[in-house]
Order: C-alpha cells, then structure tokens, then sequence
C-alpha cells in the first residue's frame, strides 16, 4: 500500500502545472543562464573536437612514422581511460600547476574552469573522432585519390578537397552518435563547477528543496537539447548526401 | 658505375621510375632547423618554463620521491578501484538482463508495447549517465518497506542501478539492431516446424544474436567502466574520492599531475585490453555474419 501511495504521488502531475523554475524570476534567469553556459561548452567542444578529429585523421595518414604512432597514442589513451578524470587531470592538475601572477600579484589560473571544461572534452571527443574520419578516409576509394593526383593536385589539396568532403559523409552517422555522446558528457562540467544546467539545477533545488520537479525538468531539457542536435544532423546528413553512395 | 649497369640490365628498373629520395643534407638549413622535433623540443622547453616555478615554491622538507608516495598510496587506491570494477560488473549484469528483455519487447509483435519499449529505450539512452545518477540517488527511497521486511538501500546500490539504466538502454538497441538482423528465413523454417513465437525467440533467435551482440557489449561493459568514476561526484567513496583525499593528505603540488596520470594509467591498463578484444571480435564476426 506504501508502495502504490508512493508511486500515485510520483505520477501525480500538479507539479507540472505549477513550476517554480518558470514561475519564479530569479529561478529562471539562473536556469536560463545554465541552459546558455550549456549550448555555449556543447558548441565549442563539438568545434573544437571536430577540429582534433580532422587534424588527428590528416596526421595518421601522413608519411612520417613518428607522427602516426603519437597519434595512435593520444586516440588510445583518450578513448580508454574515463572523462572524468581527465577532466580532473587537467583541471586539478595541470590547471594548478599552470597559473601566472595577476595584477594583485597573486597567482591566477591561467585558464578558466569553462575553458579546462572545453579542452578536455574536445580531446577526449576529438580522440574518437579521428578514430571516426580515419575510418571514413579509409572509405574514400583509392582511385579517386589517383585520378586527383594524376591531375596535379598537391597532397594537401587531395586532403581538403577531395578526400576530406567524401570522408565526412562516409563517417556523418558514426560522427552524430558521437557528438550526441559528448552533448550528454558535458554535464561533467559539473564536477568542476562550471554554471551549466545540471550544476545550476542543483544550486536551485538545495535552495528551494524542490529535488523531483527539477529533476524532471533537468531531464527534459536533456532530451530537449538532443533531440535539437539529433535532428539538425539528421538534416545536415540529408543535405550532405551523394547520390549514388548509400540506400 | 656497376649499380647504372645493374640497373640498365633488370628491365623496369630505370632510376626515373624510383621514388624520388629526399637526401637530409639536400634540405635546406631553415627546414633542418624548423622541423617537427625542434617544435616539440620549444614546446616542452616552455612548459618547463611555466611549470618550473610552481615546483620551486612548494619544495617541501619533505623529500620522499614521488615514485614512494605513489606505491605508498597504491593498496589503498587498489581497493578503490577494485570498488569500481565491482560497480560495473554489477551495473552490467542489471542492465543486460534488463536490455534484452527490453530488446525483445522492442520487436514484439504488439504495437503498444513495441511502442512503449522504444521510447524507454531512446528516453534513457538520450539522458545523460550524470543526470540518471542524480535521479537515482536523490529520488530512491533509501529503504522499502514491504510488509515487515525491510530492504534498505545504500548509496551505492542506487548509484549501481543508476548506472544500469543507460547501459539497459544500449543493450535494449544492439538486441533489436542484432534481432532483426537474423534473416526471416530462421522465423519462418522454425514457424514451420511448429514452434510457438516464445519458443522461437528463446530457442533459435536469441542464441544467434549473441554473436553479433558480443563485440558491442563487450565496448558497452568499457564504457560503462570508464563510467564508474561518475559516482564519486554523488558522494560515493571510490577511487576518485581516495585519490583526492590522498593528493590533500599530502598536499604537495608537484604529485598532482603523477597521480592523477596513475589512476588515468589504471583505468588505461584496465580497458586498453577489452577494446583491443572487442576489435579482434568484431574483425573475425565480421566475415560469416
């Protein structure tokens, strides 16, 4: 009986009809600003990441031997050692022993905690994907890469225009699940108190004691949040696609 | 002179036909001096520089090398770890067992519960671990009583289930990705030999599934290791909090960059190999699925 009484007031809706989050100003503004600090770490760490990824997969197709095994390191180490505490490596870490005197004289850090939240997330989702758009280089066939050569096209140009747009549309599925991945592993940003949604939700329920309703909210704008980027990759992957490749 | 006899002799081995051959003394100066090696060496030379101060200043009297504080530490952060592989392993058994359920449910031939399936399935395979994690802990009574009995539930057991949620999520995918991938020729030639639909399912669907399923759960159970630290945030001691609380107990600056490269060097040595399996798995499954 416990049991039920408990479950019909889990189930009971009035919480949704009377939210403090949005009935309240100071409430709203602070979720509000969570939610942008939020879109503002995913945004940047997607660039950022994409920007490793296209840079790591470049450098293990490179001549030089030294370089590719340095890149194989990174990808395997990154991939395989939790988030979490690379984000502590680099925030506890190397964020304490980097600080430079300030004005005051006092030393600072010299990168924020936002910023450490950025480089660390975009290395461990750039690690994966160059795994990704090495995978997708691989699936460029070797016959395009020859007629380009036969044509003149220097190894940089073949790189930037013919085999990276080709590789980037092999690897749009792999690289959307991905990027979904990292958009759900910034709330570690949390651990270092980075304002995003989910540290801001836990400042308002401590103050407010309303643990369930901001839950609730908190996961909704989640899913929000994903199914916002599941759907514009979905229409960048329709927009990308090459006639003849695929279905 | 005899190497160009050589060479005019073995027919298609005429020097213009070789690779050209870049000779280091050939190079320029500026390209001999601005190579890779050289930024490398800059780049370190610079970190030196900005971290030499900080290990200047907070020279301690106390003079154990880093290498014996870190073995010093190494039972206790053992056990921590030995904690977290404990966690996974449970989360893994809950959330499989829950995952194929819910993979079954998610081809089942009703339409309502097909329907109810996948969205629990994308609902918590959407959630971020984190946020699941704070549900679980904040919102799990921490004691059910069910008539006279009752079951407490300790912090570690709810983040346990919080855990299992997501990976019950993946699982519920791969099952049906690897159910509806078994061709239906199988459902067909068992319908015919008259088995009813459980039968089928249990008996000659499932069993093939395992083979295409391993390679996946075998990257979930990785991921889900690489999970565990998450628990330390919702105040569960794992080998997280020990580490910290070690780094204060010592309260030197200079270990912390080696400390935390040794628990990342844990986690490493722990799931370098099932990632390294999981791809040998999945090239040898690759040919005969």
């Amino acid at each position: 009986m416990e049991l039920a009484n408990t479950l019909i007031d889990w189930l009971r809706p009035d919480w949704f009809l009377n939210l403090v989050v949005f009935s309240d100003n100071y409430y709203r503004d602070r979720y509000l600003a969570g939610l942008v600090t939020k879109i503002q770490l995913s945004v940047l760490s997607i660039f950022f990441s994409l920007i490793v990824g296209i840079i790591g997969a470049a450098v293990q197709g490179a001549p030089s031997r030294t370089l590719r095994v340095l890149v194989g390191a990174f990808v395997a180490f990154f991939r395989n050692t939790p988030p979490l505490v690379q984000l502590y490596f680099f925030f506890f870490a190397i964020g304490t022993v980097l600080r430079i005197t300030g004005e005051n004289g006092l030393p600072q850090p010299l990168v924020s905690n936002f910023g450490w939240a950025v480089i660390a997330l975009s290395l461990f989702a750039g690690a994966l994907n160059t795994e990704i758009f090495r995978a997708g280089i691989e699936a460029v066939p070797r016959s395009t890469v020859e007629a380009a050569e036969a044509l003149g096209y220097t190894r940089l140009q073949i790189y930037r225009e013919i085999v990276l747009p080709l590789a980037i549309r092999i690897s749009l599925p792999a690289l959307g699940t991905n990027l979904v991945n990292l958009v759900k592993t910034t709330t570690l940003a949390y651990a270092i108190a980075v304002p995003e949604l989910l540290y801001v939700s836990a400042q308002i329920w401590s103050e407010d004691l309303n643990v369930r309703e901001m839950m609730n909210v908190l996961l909704v704008s989640y899913v929000g949040l994903v199914a916002v980027l599941v759907w514009v990759l979905h229409r960048w992957e329709k927009a990308l696609r090459i006639p003849g490749y695929g279905e | 002179m005899s190497m160009i006899r050589q060479d005019a002799k073995a027919p298609g081995h005429l020097a213009v036909l070789h690779p050209m051959r870049l000779h280091a003394s050939a190079l320029p100066l500026a390209e001999r001096m601005f190579n890779l090696w050289t930024f490398t060496a800059l780049i370190l030379a610079l970190a030196a520089f900005l971290i030499a101060p900080a290990f200047a200043q907070d020279a301690t009297p106390d003079d154990r090398s880093i290498v014996a504080i870190l073995l010093e530490w190494t039972p206790t952060l053992a056990g921590g770890f030995a904690f977290n592989v404990l966690i996974s392993i449970l989360s893994m058994a809950i959330g499989t067992v829950l995952g194929v359920i819910l993979g079954v449910l998610q081809v089942s031939p009703i339409s309502p519960i097909r329907s109810i399936a996948w969205l629990i399935t994308q609902f918590f395979r959407n959630s971020p671990w984190l946020v699941l994690l704070f549900y679980c802990i904040l919102l799990i009574p921490f004691q059910i009583e069910i008539g006279d009995t009752t079951i407490p539930f300790p912090g570690w057991i709810k983040a346990t289930i919080g855990l299992s949620l997501p990976v019950m999520a993946y699982m519920s995918e791969y099952m049906r990705g690897a159910i509806l991938s078994i061709p239906t020729g199988q459902w067909e030639s068992a319908e015919s030999l008259g088995f009813s639909r459980r039968q089928i399912m249990v008996n000659v669907i499932l069993p093939q599934t395992v083979k295409r399923v391993l390679p996946s759960w075998m990257n979930l159970y990785a991921v889900l290791t690489m999970a565990t630290p998450l628990v330390s945030i919702i105040g569960i001691s794992d080998v997280m909090t020990l580490t910290r609380a070690a780094l204060s107990a010592e309260g030197r600056v200079d270990l912390l960059i080696p400390m935390y490269l040794y628990i990342l060097c844990w986690f490493f040595i722990y799931c370098y190999p099932i990632s390294a399996a999981t791809r040998r798995f999945e090239r040898r499954f690759a040919v005969n699925t």
